[in-house]
């Protein structure tokens, strides 16, 4: 199929027509969910702050249900579309395989994701987004499902197929950089996951439509949560190649050490499929070998995977300020990052709250004998609104400041605005996420209509902490949902109505990426080893923090009843 | 050179690595092995360990067990505020008791002795259900067609609820169940 290369004069970035169409569109469904997916945090939000409880119990529930789809499905998974056609074709200046399976991959997405979301709102499928047996939804709500997820691997087809047409067409020498590698850890994690997906969701389609007669609701639990937890290390994998790519085009960052960011995305192939486990540990029916195995002896090799590259992100952005003479001290380089650059604070915010909250409480939230103190309780959702929220959502949100120009070619639109909005969006929901996982720490369910219970047989009055908790938790997430629609409001306005950009000149015939010359890396090399004082500092801090708040839950466990 | 190019040393494997990064790789890799051991020092020296005994069965099954246990162990019966009366059963020292989570109430009310060891059977006759003891903050998931069989000593007397937390329908926040512990 004909087709041109854009060289967009900004940033050097090469955009291929096909690529280009893609990407825009997969971006644009994804902001469009988010939006969806934002709306009905209002509501179940204001429903979960006591002092207002907003909806009924149905609305609430049905709601709930649409805004894990949305968020957790539609936003983040259109946007790693977009992600991988950028990783491929951009950062290696190729063609995109086969443009025609790109699009049956972006309409398959978009029928499945609108198919499941009909399903929602006509009110018959209030599962929430894990649908677990033998609670049934209506069967377009699955199909819905299984679309959007075929169509997600004909994506990760098509991003596979790029990387050949690259090494074919011989439009870099030597490796992959370092994001595409990231783009492609997760780009096969995807395919394992999706497997995993098709193994259950078929089934359970046709137990929907009268098929077959029964699913276990054990073995569902095992093989969905094969989908659903290994999905977020989709995430993870993509989110960190976002760390890497921000710091590399704001101020030249270069990885520390190519082998070790490397070797820990392949430790995330290679043993994140078994935490599946971690969402059984409160279970009958699975061994405590089988717990502890999986969940810690293989995961831990993935949380360690996480703490190198929580090591080697800010090591390279170090690095990049001290070889441009911020040198002074432990921390000059930090204090003179490029905090005014809305991509540059939205990553690093990304990072620091991924690490400090997201991390260390999803690793005590897994250890399997604590897990009882917090299954199911709000703690859960706190957990991962740091993680897939302050980490994924706001670094696809950081990176979208340096798409907008070189992707859509417009300038954004109030440039003071945008730079507050990371500030404000990632700090609000990192603190939705510490009062959550304060509240689930003083037993607060999750999914949960009515903390008074009414019409249950008894009374129940939570802790006045707990309550505090969850007025808080309204506060701020109310001042996230502000955030997110500022950045809403800030992206749109500028496709909309942001000055037009210059795109650059087009040419038939893609320019390869020049190979290192010799003189070049040589003259890397001495200013290569610039040490990290800085960096050692803060993870320092991250272990101490870790190491603490992991034994005061053994604590709290010793004090519960006692279970054998 | 950077993280969007090719990586500038062709060799790159064999690039050496800086002695902080190696520090920080192991130090690394000795929490995660304390993390892990940690789970397996719990196991043998440590009081908090969900059972691990279970056992298949169907929903009538389970409650014919149920209510033979009921019937042999009532010690009086309790009006709900909504008007049900339920049986408070005292459950024998350490003995077995059965409690049944299903659309949407924990049946029947347990009555327990501080410092006994008792086996709590657990099942669902429906949707997955979520046993959340409280104020004591135990969460253990309930699962159709799965018999749980729970060995808990209970360290603390009063009235405990328990809340259901895993998502079973529209009336999922009025199923409140309650254990006494004397
Ligand atoms: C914009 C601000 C947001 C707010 C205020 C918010 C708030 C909440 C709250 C309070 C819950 C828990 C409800 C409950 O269990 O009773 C929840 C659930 C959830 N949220 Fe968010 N959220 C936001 C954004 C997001 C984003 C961006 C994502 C994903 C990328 C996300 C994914 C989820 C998921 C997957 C659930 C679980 C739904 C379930 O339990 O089935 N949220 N959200
Ligand atoms: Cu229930
Ligand atoms: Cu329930």
């Amino acid at each position: 199929m004909a087709t041109t290369y854009r060289t967009c004069p900004a940033s050097g970035l090469q955009f291929e027509a096909h690529a280009e169409k893609l990407m825009k569109w997969n971006a644009v469904a994804a902001v469009l969910w988010l939006l969806v997916g934002g709306i009905t945090a209002i509501g179940v939000i204001m429903t979960r702050w006591p002092a207002f409880k907003l909806l009924p119990p149905d609305q609430f529930y049905q709601i709930l249900t649409a805004h894990g789809v949305d968020m957790l499905l539609c936003w983040i998974i259109f946007f790693e579309m977009a992600v991988l056609y950028f990783a491929s074709s951009v950062l290696l200046r190729c063609r995109l395989a086969t443009p025609k399976w790109g699009w049956v991959q972006f309409w398959l997405m978009v029928v499945g994701s609108v198919m499941t979301n009909v399903a929602i709102f006509q009110g018959e499928s209030s599962v929430m987004f894990t649908s677990y047996v033998p609670m049934q939804a209506a069967p377009h709500f699955y199909l819905g499902l299984i679309l959007f997820a075929v169509g997600a691997l004909i994506g990760c087809g098509v991003f596979f197929g790029t990387l050949v047409v690259a090494k074919k067409d011989k439009t870099y020498t030597g490796s992959i950089p370092m994001v595409t590698f990231g783009a492609l850890t997760a780009a096969i994690i995807a395919v394992f996951t999706i497997l995993t997906g098709a193994g259950i969701l078929l089934p359970t389609f046709l137990w929907s439509i009268g098929l077959i007669k029964e699913v276990d609701p054990q073995l569902y639990r095992m093989v969905w949560w094969g989908l659903g937890h290994s999905s977020q290390q989709i995430n993870v994998a993509a989110h960190v190649s976002i760390w890497y790519l921000i710091p590399a085009i704001v101020i030249g960052a270069k990885p520390l050490s190519e082998k070790v960011s490397r070797g820990a995305f392949l430790m995330y192939i290679l043993f994140l499929q078994l935490a599946s486990a971690h969402h059984l540990l409160s279970d009958p029916g699975m061994s405590a070998e089988w717990k502890v195995l999986n969940t810690s002896y293989f995961m831990y090799f993935a949380v360690m995977a996480s703490m190198i590259h929580g090591f080697t992100v800010p090591g390279a952005i170090e690095a990049a300020q001290r070889r441009r003479g911020f040198t002074n001290g432990l921390f000059e380089w930090l204090r003179k990052a490029p905090w005014g650059n809305p991509a540059f604070s939205g990553m690093f915010i990304s990072l620091v709250s991924f690490g400090f909250l997201g991390g260390i409480s999803g690793v005590v939230l897994g250890t399997e004998q604590i897990n009882m103190l917090m299954h199911n309780t709000f703690y859960v959702p706190g957990h991962f609104h740091t993680t897939v929220v302050t980490g994924t959502t706001l670094a696809f949100m950081a990176v979208t400041y340096l798409l907008v120009p070189t992707l859509f070619k417009r300038e954004m639109i109030h440039p003071k605005l945008c730079q507050i909005q990371p500030y404000l969006f990632g700090i609000a929901m990192s603190i939705t996420g510490l009062v959550m996982m304060g509240a689930g720490t003083l037993g607060v369910s999750r999914r949960h209509w009515d903390m008074a219970f009414s019409g249950a047989p008894f009374q129940y009055e939570w802790p006045g902490a707990a309550m505090l908790m969850m007025g808080m938790t309204g506060f701020f997430g109310m001042v996230t949902i502000v955030g997110g629609a500022l950045w809403i409001y800030l992206v749109v306005g500028s496709l909309l109505w942001g000055k037009k950009l210059d795109g650059g000149a087009v040419s038939d015939k893609p320019t390869p990426i020049p190979a290192a010359t010799p003189a070049a890396s040589a003259s890397h090399h001495g200013s290569d080893h610039v040490g990290v004082p800085g960096t050692v500092v803060l993870v320092m801090a991250l272990l101490i923090s870790f190491v603490l708040y992991y034994f005061v839950n053994w604590k709290y466990l010793s004090e519960v009843w006692l279970l054998s | 050179m950077s993280a969007i190019l090719p990586p500038s040393e062709r060799l790159w494997w064999k690039e050496p690595i800086a002695k902080t990064e190696w520090l920080w790789i192991a130090i690394a890799f000795v929490w995660g092995m304390i993390m892990f051991v940690m789970m397996i020092y719990w196991h043998i020296y440590g009081k908090q360990n969900l059972s691990n005994e279970a056992y298949k069965t169907t929903p009538e099954a389970f409650a014919a067990k149920a209510e033979q246990f009921i019937a042999e162990n009532t010690v009086r019966v309790e009006t709900g505020l909504e008007g049900s009366e339920i049986p408070v059963v005292k459950v024998p020292n350490g003995g077995d008791g059965y409690l049944i989570a299903r659309l949407w109430n924990w049946y029947p009310i347990l009555e327990l002795e501080k410092g006994q060891e008792y086996k709590i059977h657990l099942s669902s006759m429906d949707y997955n259900h979520g046993f959340s003891l409280q104020p004591v903050n135990i969460n253990i998931q309930v699962i159709p067609g799965y018999e749980h069989v729970v060995k808990m000593t209970p360290t603390s007397s009063g009235t405990f609820a328990i809340v259901c937390n895993e998502f079973c329908g529209i009336g999922h926040h009025s199923m409140l169940g309650r254990i006494y512990v004397k």
